[in-house]
C-alpha cells in the first residue's frame, strides 16, 4: 500500500516535470486536479492551504509537492516527491546548458546570448507585476518594494535580510495601527 | 570575471545557493542569485545571467531549480551543477516540512502572516533592482529595448503565455544581435 502511494508520487509527478514550461506556476493547477480529485491525498481545502504554506516559505513555489509527498507518505514520501519532480527538468536543462556552453565564443552564440539577454530582463519585470497579482498586493506592497530597490540601488552590498526583516516590521506595524486593513 | 581564471570552489558554491534557498521568501530568487553571484561575486557577466535566465524559463522546470544548474554548469561542471542544486533545495525541504507541522499554531498569530508579507514585499523589491539593471544594459540600444517592452508587456501585462512569446521574440532579437555583431566587426 506504501509503496503504492511512493510509485503514484513518482508517476503524478515526473511528467509534470517535464512538461512544467514556464515554471511551477504553470503546472498547479494540473497537480491540483491529480492530487484532489484523481488521487484523493488532501482536499480541496488542504491544497489550498499547502499552496499558501509552500508561498509564505522560502524556496521554489513548487516545493508544495515537497508537502503533498509529505501528506502522503512522511518524510520518504517527501523525499520522493521532491525528487520526481526537480531531477526529471533538472537533467534536461543540464543538457541544453552544457550544449550552450559548449558553443561559448561562436558567432552564432554571442548573437543568441545578446538576444536572449533583454528577453530575460523583460521576463524578470514581468515576473515582479505577476508576484504582486498572486499576491493581491496594497499600496504598502508597492512602497515596500520601492524603498527595498531605492535602498539596495544606493548600497548593492546591504544584506537583503536587513530589507526582508524591515519590511516585516513595516507590515505587521501598519496592520498593528490599522486593524480593519 | 572570467570564471575560467580562479575556479569557484564547489564549497562556496553550495553555500552561496544553500543561502539564497534559505532566505528567499517570496519570489524573489533570481534577484537574490543575481547579487550573490554577479554583484558581490563577479562569478559570471551580465550577459551571461540573464540569457541563462532565459534559458531557464523556456525549458520545463521551476526557473530557479533551472537557473542554479546553468550556473553551476557554467562554473564547475557536473559537479557545479549538483552543489547548486541541493544547495538550494535542502533548506526550503526542511522549512516546508516545519512549517506544515507548526501550521496550527502560526494560524492563530495573524502578526506572522503580516510579517511574512512584509518579507515577501521587500524581496521583490530585490527583483525589481535586476530588472531595472537588466532594463539599464538592454537600453543602450534601441532594438534590444523595444524586445525587453514588449516581453514585460506581453507576459506581464497582458498576461500571455510565456512560451510562445518568447519563441515570438527571439528570432527577431537574435538577428538583431547578429547583425549587430557583424556589423560592429
Amino acid at each position: 500500500m506504501r509503496e503504492n502511494a511512493l510509485w503514484s508520487l513518482i508517476v503524478v509527478f515526473v511528467p509534470f516535470s517535464l512538461v512544467s514550461i514556464g515554471g511551477g506556476p504553470s503546472i498547479f493547477a494540473g497537480i491540483q486536479h491529480q492530487s484532489v480529485e484523481v488521487y484523493h491525498w488532501v482536499t480541496a481545502r488542504e491544497f489550498v492551504d499547502l499552496f499558501a504554506i509552500a508561498r509564505a516559505a522560502p524556496g521554489p513555489g513548487s516545493m508544495l509537492v515537497t508537502l503533498l509527498g509529505w501528506t502522503v507518505a512522511g518524510w520518504t514520501g517527501a523525499i520522493v516527491a521532491t525528487l520526481a519532480l526537480f531531477i526529471p527538468s533538472s537533467l534536461l536543462c543540464y543538457g541544453v546548458t552544457k550544449m550552450w556552453n559548449h558553443y561559448r565564443g561562436r558567432h552564432w552564440h554571442t548573437a543568441l546570448e545578446n538576444g536572449l539577454a533583454p528577453i530575460g530582463a523583460g521576463l524578470i519585470l514581468a515576473g515582479v507585476f505577476a508576484i504582486f497579482r498572486v499576491a493581491g498586493a496594497g499600496i504598502l506592497s508597492w512602497v515596500v518594494a520601492g524603498v527595498a530597490a531605492a535602498i539596495l540601488a544606493w548600497h548593492p552590498k546591504l544584506n537583503p535580510l536587513i530589507l526582508l526583516v524591515g519590511g516585516a516590521v513595516a507590515f505587521a506595524a501598519w496592520h498593528g495601527m490599522v486593524p480593519s486593513g | 570575471m572570467n570564471p575560467t581564471q580562479a575556479p569557484v570552489s564547489l564549497v562556496s558554491l553550495f553555500l552561496v545557493f544553500f543561502r539564497v534557498g534559505l532566505f528567499s521568501f517570496g519570489g524573489g530568487l533570481s534577484g537574490w542569485i543575481y547579487r550573490e553571484v554577479v554583484t558581490l561575486r563577479g562569478w559570471m557577466s551580465d550577459e551571461d545571467f540573464f540569457s541563462g535566465l532565459a534559458l531557464s524559463q523556456i525549458l520545463p522546470g521551476a526557473n530557479v531549480t533551472n537557473l542554479s544548474v546553468y550556473i553551476g554548469q557554467r562554473l564547475r561542471g557536473p559537479a557545479g551543477s549538483i552543489c547548486a542544486l541541493i544547495g538550494l533545495v535542502i533548506g526550503p525541504f526542511f522549512a516546508v516540512i516545519a512549517l506544515v507541522t507548526a501550521y496550527a499554531q502560526l494560524a492563530a498569530m495573524p502578526w506572522i502572516q503580516d510579517a511574512m508579507s512584509g518579507a515577501a514585499a521587500a524581496a521583490i523589491g530585490l527583483l525589481l533592482v535586476v530588472a531595472v539593471k537588466g532594463a539599464y544594459s538592454a537600453s543602450r540600444r534601441l532594438v534590444p529595448f523595444l524586445i525587453l517592452m514588449a516581453t514585460f508587456v506581453a507576459v506581464g501585462l497582458l498576461q500571455w503565455p510565456l512560451v510562445p512569446v518568447v519563441l515570438g521574440l527571439a528570432p527577431v532579437s537574435v538577428a538583431f544581435a547578429w547583425w549587430q555583431a557583424s556589423s560592429d566587426a
